[in-house]
């Protein structure tokens, strides 16, 4: 059980949401898609040049900036 | 409109079928307008139940009511502010919790809602199933599956919507708890909006006590407007948000979030009847392929030009359609007035002007037709997460790619369309910067201004300076954007965070409703204004005329020529001289002042003056200026044109070269002037470009002119 942030999720690995450490307009529209702490998610797959990444939550694909990942904090889970 | 009209408002996420439910409801009954001050579409439409109209108002899409984006603040204002009768909330049943997340905020506004639970086709197809009765009875609203693509359920919907407005039911807030610490500050902002004065209208002081909590800035904003009140309100804000820091190490705004997510996801469980594992789904396959790192590119490459190549090729027969039909239009006219002004202003104002806006048509709907198809098959947002780390070097999105390509980034776009479809850029900024910067891509009607003065200057290396113009172009752009968002547009980025939507076969009726009204929009609103501008230039151009003394010379000419060619001759060098003489020659001359350090002279000045207008008008305006008469109209025949300027001791490769890169850069034409006024709001953003782009133009000329002279080139 590691914490670590969405960006250094590699493609195919699962993890949950365990805090968004950011405010404001970032945070708020983070929330509204549905990143809330508890949230399982799944590295899908990074932009050919290693960014945006996109994950898979709730049963719907998003797209984020690492930069914007970095707010996510999340568990790994085990073997995956 | 009948007083009892029933209005239904439709709400949803983006990607959930708003528009396919709002377009199987209202079919052709429906028009495009825009909410006061802001250029967010408005649409509305009419749906029949029982014969009866019923008044249908799609609200933008959005994944929540906050105040932040544009878009949720015209729905948030529009619910508030007009009260419709009810609420449909459209929602993607493959997608349930985060769709619902939009229903919950609506159903503590208090709201009367209906769920429309649209694409259960799809869920059932992700192994999902969903009992709607169950859902309806946990959340306390009527729920109606609805598959919309389709048209089932969609009158059930429409019933279940209308029979609620019809009990005319009061607005009933939702309460759920977010945790005692927050509960009891709600409870306490409460009391103390409640005893203030009733000004807040119809809204539960309960929920504006939320708003207040998450920072909600146009609520704060209006307690603010009462000192003595917000006096009593901030205490509490700030107390309940030290609180929670200290004790969770968190802000009331994301506690809220969580606790109407916890609230949705016990929902959702019960009402999930059946949820088998699907391995992998058709899209995420698709996905592998079209984001690969080397796959992708390539084909976001072909998409592009093909896009491009298939604009072009389907607008060619019916552009040309529409210039044979204003050019017979323009020669009737001509056949039957007798020559002189009021021919001229029918003939080279009115009909050329209403055939510059026309032009446009075929071009723009093929275009949109393209951005449809690309939208609602859910590519559109791939291509923004492929571009988008490229693009954001220089403060653009991933998203601005295809502006650029329209506007002519493999050269022989327009920029119309291309400054249109800066629509589907979320970020404002960047939106901007991509508006400013189409102008600089070579469109279709740069290109006889090309070709006439490549043929006549670089006639063997054609292929080489077309390709060094195209790399010119785009250096600049993005150089310009970013150095526009390191100065007027700076200031913070918008998130990027976007749903990937799943691929879908879009539908046939979407797209043609899509296609139609961009294209009825443009010809609606920039049609009157292009006209009108279009005068104007005309006027520049033919007042004042000739002096009696230069008309008695000219007419004496004639009488005194011999045969056909010396008359011809004598009547362009007389078209020449007027033009010379009016308001756009004269200044023409006048600018030789500042053009001399460029080398150009008067002719092209005034060429380029009537350029304003559109860029096809240079090339015809210089066949006039060097006496070559309207032979060298629309870049048709060029060639005696390109033989004259060789032979013109002011001319050599290099101001030609020079006069390229002018014309490329220069303030963009009019049509896109309007457009640009359009997209913005504002009469500053083409007042700037016009400028802006005039001035590098200015002063890249004049590197290339000076700069190629001081190397001994000229």
């Amino acid at each position: 059980m590691s914490v670590v942030t969405l960006r250094e999720l590699k493609p195919g690995q699962t993890a949950v949401v365990v805090k968004v450490t950011t405010g404001g307009e970032l945070g708020r529209r983070l929330r509204d898609m549905g990143l809330v702490p508890g949230t399982p998610l799944k590295v899908i797959g990074r932009a050919p040049l290693k960014d945006p990444v996109e994950i898979k939550l709730r049963g719907y694909n998003l797209t984020l900036r690492n930069n914007e990942a970095d707010h996510i904090m999340v568990e790994v889970e085990q073997g995956a | 409109m009948s007083q009892s009209q029933v209005t239904v408002a439709l709400a949803g996420n983006p990607n959930a079928g708003k528009t396919s439910l709002f377009n199987a409801l209202t079919g052709a009954r429906q028009h495009v307008g825009n909410y006061p001050g802001v250029t967010v579409d408005k649409k509305e439409g009419e749906a029949r139940l029982d014969g009866e109209p019923i008044n249908i108002v799609d609200l933008p899409g959005t994944y929540s009511l906050t105040a932040y984006s544009l878009e949720e603040v015209v729905a948030r204002n529009y619910v508030i502010g007009q009260r419709p009768d009810v609420v449909v909330d459209v929602v993607d049943a493959s997608n349930l919790e985060r769709n619902l997340y939009l229903a919950v905020q609506l159903m503590e506004l208090g709201v009367p809602l209906v769920i429309g639970l649209n694409m259960v086709d799809v869920a059932e197809q992700r192994g999902m199933k969903i009992d709607p009765d169950k859902l309806s009875e946990l959340l306390g609203v009527p729920v109606v599956p609805t598959v919309a693509r389709t048209g089932q359920g969609v009158q059930e919907l429409l019933r279940a919507a209308v029979d609620l407005a019809r009990q005319k039911p009061d607005w009933r807030p939702l309460d759920i708890s977010y945790g005692a610490d927050l509960d009891q500050a709600i409870a306490e902002l409460a009391g103390i909006l409640e005893g203030s004065t009733p000004r807040h209208g119809l809204i539960s002081a309960r929920w504006l006590a939320l708003k207040c909590l998450e920072g909600d800035h146009e609520v704060l904003e209006s307690m603010r407007q009462d000192q003595n009140l917000a006096s009593r309100l901030e205490p509490v804000r700030q107390r309940v948000g030290e609180h929670l820091k200290s004790t969770l190490d968190d802000d009331p705004e994301s506690v809220i979030a969580d606790y109407r997510y916890g609230f949705l996801s016990a929902i959702t469980r019960q009402a999930l009847v059946l949820e088998r594992e699907v391995r992998m789904d058709f899209s995420d396959k698709v996905d592998r392929v079209l984001t690969n790192r080397l796959i992708g590119p390539l084909f976001l490459l072909g998409v592009l030009y093909g896009v491009y190549q298939f604009v072009f090729w389907a607008s060619k027969a019916p552009v040309a359609w529409l210039e044979t039909f204003f050019g017979w239009l323009g020669g009737a006219v001509e056949a039957t007035l007798p020559e002189g002004l009021l021919r001229s202003l029918i003939v080279s104002g009115v009909i050329d002007g209403v055939g510059g806006v026309l032009g446009f048509v075929p071009l723009i709907m093929f275009m949109f037709l393209a951005i449809a198809v690309m939208e609602d098959s859910g590519y559109m947002a791939r291509m923004a997460y492929l571009m988008d780390r490229v693009l954001r070097v220089f403060g653009l999105h991933g998203n601005s790619v295809i502006s650029l390509i329209v506007g002519g980034g493999i050269s022989g776009g327009c920029a119309v369309p291309a400054v249109m479809a800066t629509r589907t850029l979320k970020d404002p900024q960047a939106r901007l910067a991509t508006i400013l910067v189409v102008p600089f891509m070579n469109c279709g009607a740069k290109l006889p201004v090309y070709s006439l003065l490549i043929s006549a200057f670089f006639a063997h290396r054609q292929a080489d300076v077309m390709f060094a113009l195209t790399i010119i172009s785009w250096t600049l752009a993005l150089l310009a954007a970013r150095l526009l968002r390191s100065s007027l547009l700076k200031g913070r980025q918008s998130p990027f965070v976007m749903e990937l939507p799943p691929y879908r076969t879009p539908t046939l009726k979407g797209l043609l409703i899509h296609t139609w009204e961009r294209t009825w929009e443009y010809v609606k609103r920039a049609g009157t204004i292009l006209l009108a501008v279009s005068l104007v230039v005309w006027a520049l151009m033919s007042f004042p005329g000739l002096s009696e003394q230069d008309e008695a010379r000219f007419a004496s000419l004639a009488a005194q020529a011999q045969g056909e060619e010396d008359q011809k001759e004598i009547a362009n060098q007389k078209a020449s001289a007027e033009l010379g003489g009016t308001v756009a020659g004269r200044l023409g001359r006048a600018l030789t002042v500042l053009t001399d350090p460029l080398g150009f002279d008067w002719r092209t000045n005034v060429a380029l003056v009537g350029g304003l207008a559109a860029k096809e008008v240079i090339v015809s305006t210089m066949g006039t200026a060097y006496s070559l008469g309207q032979g060298a109209k629309k870049g048709a025949d060029a060639e005696p044109l390109a033989k004259r300027l060789q032979d013109s001791p002011g001319w050599t490769p290099l101001s030609a070269f020079a006069l390229l890169v002018f014309v490329m850069i220069y303030s963009p034409c009019i049509a896109t002037l309007v457009t640009i006024r359009r997209e913005t709001g504002t009469w500053r953003w083409p007042l700037f470009s016009m400028v802006h782009n005039t001035l590098i133009a200015y002063l890249m000329a004049l590197l290339v002119y000076q700069g190629g002279r001081a190397l001994g080139l000229g």
